[in-house]
């Protein structure tokens, strides 16, 4: 059964000290109830990995139904770390698959400025093993500096090899209208960044932030032919799982649930990677970006940080990445991040990029990470 | 809770208490009862010898709270000699430069401070130190 994304609705990534969770939840679902029409929901799926710590607020399924009208629909949160996005699309993928609704809403929401400091690092840590990794004082951004400290001892690239990953995001974020950072950065600036965790510098970490995304779902046969924006098809959706603590890998440099999940999208989308027209991929931090490209096979091993340039993952480049900025300029408000990635893929499929427009885009990939690939979920979207 | 919890994992913690598979004799840490070399039943306790080599590491700035007293620290992957990875800090580096390769030794040090939500409780588990011949070298130099 093809599955479409008949709305979408984002709000600028930042920090919405002003606006309260339900607030910015509300406002990217309107948007993208709006945009589908007639089409009304029938489920509601919210990816959300830190209101309870961070906001004291669970059960945000019936929370949002409820604050955005939609009182008696099916509701629930979707968790898996900085995949949640990806896991509640595809949640509700299964959902439209298997009959049990017709329609459904995916909306992402993180609100990480209700607390400050030490409290978010808290927060974020406990997405790692909490008894083996976070208790000996590991945070997702050391768990990334582990990584890169070992690519750059294993195959030697060049000093700043993966600077060209948030430069690249940067001047992409500048067209972004709802991006984070809207400001291209100079070279010199990364090289001069002073350290978050060494060898991992501010510009090799995406910025946490709050922020929604929502896309709203529908079986492709109940379109109503005066749908006012281009539908985009999901023709595939692949997630896979590895170890959750990085220790317990044979080969933590390899992201086995990455490749796998890409492995299970294009099976399902009867596709070849050469196929895919670009991709978003999860950098939150530089080293992801390399890691990523490698598992996905458009690299070999140790050697993605030869895609960090212009003429690879540019706007006009072989296979345009982080389009819209990427988690590292758009910025990264966890749980909503993997709906903002499948957002701006439908922008580009729809050609309403604006100035980051590529040209041709048929099929984009999207994947977005629960850790270091400790969760992986891939989805393929394209246009007819 | 919190404290039922640290008392489950006080022999892992205190003496890299593991497990060896009965069925292919991997061994394990931490303990997971499926061995995830051959997926059979492994219960059997294995104390793993303390010793092992730095596979990677980093420095923690902006540590989680009951941790900001010790940042900035050096939390690193530690390579068991028995065969299995752990996450774990260095500690008692003195003037030594960490490497990649370099030989550690497990040592029972505090993790987290005083003081902090847990209302005061200590937190005591395995950290790694320069191995003894290393400390030597670096104290002759
Ligand atoms: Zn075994």
């Amino acid at each position: 059964m093809d599955i479409i994304i008949a709305g979408i609705g984002q709000t600028p990534v930042g920090e919405h000290w002003e606006l309260s969770l339900r607030e910015i939840a509300f406002h990217a679902m309107q948007e993208a109830m709006r945009e589908a029409g007639e089409l009304k929901p029938q489920a509601l799926y919210v990816s959300n990995v830190l209101a309870a710590q961070l906001s004291g607020q669970a059960h945000l399924g019936t929370l949002l139904a409820d604050f955005a009208g939609l009182r008696g629909v099916e509701a629930c949160t979707i968790e898996a770390g900085g995949a949640s996005g990806g896991a509640a699309l595809r949640a509700a993928l299964q959902a439209i698959q298997a009959g049990h609704v017709d329609t459904a809403l995916v909306v992402g929401v993180e609100k990480l400025t209700d607390k400050i400091g030490p409290a978010v690092e808290n927060a974020l840590a406990t997405t790692l093993d909490a008894d083996y990794e976070a208790v000996h004082g590991l945070t997702p951004t050391a768990q990334a500096a582990l990584l890169m400290q070992r690519y750059f001892h294993e195959f030697s690239p060049p000093e700043y090899a993966l600077g060209g990953f948030p430069l690249i995001a940067h001047a992409h974020g500048a067209g972004n209208p709802n991006a984070m950072f809207r400001k291209a950065i100079k070279e010199s600036l990364y090289q001069r960044a002073g350290m978050v965790s060494a060898p991992l510098n501010m510009f090799d970490a995406a910025p946490d932030a709050d922020g929604a995304a929502a896309v709203l779902l529908a079986r492709a046969d109940l379109l109503p032919p005066d749908l006012p924006k281009p539908p985009v098809r999901v023709v595939g959706s692949g997630a896979a799982t590895d170890t959750l603590a990085v220790h317990d890998r044979p080969d933590p440099l390899a992201f086995r649930a990455a490749r796998l999940s890409i492995e299970r999208a294009l099976h399902q989308a009867g596709i070849t990677r050469q196929q895919v027209d670009f991709f978003e991929p999860f950098d939150a931090f530089s080293i992801y970006a390399a890691l990523s490209l490698e598992a996905a096979g458009f690299a070999d091993r140790g050697q993605g940080w030869q895609w960090a340039q212009e003429e690879k993952i540019g706007l006009r480049g072989e296979l345009p990445m982080m389009t819209m900025g990427g988690l590292k300029a758009r910025g990264n408000p966890w749980g909503a991040t993997g709906v903002y990635q499948v957002v701006e893929a439908v922008l580009q499929l729809r050609g309403e990029a604006g100035e980051n427009q590529i040209p041709n885009a048929r099929v984009g990939m999207v994947q977005c990470l629960g850790g270091p690939a400790s969760t992986a979920i891939t989805h393929i979207l394209a246009r007819d | 809770m919190e404290i039922s919890r640290h008392w489950r994992l006080k022999k892992q913690r205190y003496a890299l208490i593991g497990e060896v598979c009965p069925h292919c004799e991997a061994k394990i840490f931490p303990p997971r009862d499926v061995c995830p070399e051959c997926g059979d039943e492994a219960k059997t306790e294995f104390a793993f010898s303390g010793r092992g080599k730095v596979y990677s590491y980093t420095t923690v700035q902006n540590a989680p709270q009951g941790y900001a007293d010790a940042a900035p620290y050096t939390v690193a992957l530690v390579q068991l000699d028995e065969g299995p990875m752990v996450t774990a800090q260095l500690t008692d580096l003195g003037s030594q430069k960490v490497e990649i390769g370099m030989p550690v030794e497990m040592v029972t040090r505090r993790l987290r401070s005083e003081g902090d939500q847990e209302r005061g409780m200590l937190v005591y588990s395995y950290k790694f130190r320069p191995a003894e011949f290393q400390r030597l070298a670096v104290a002759a130099d």
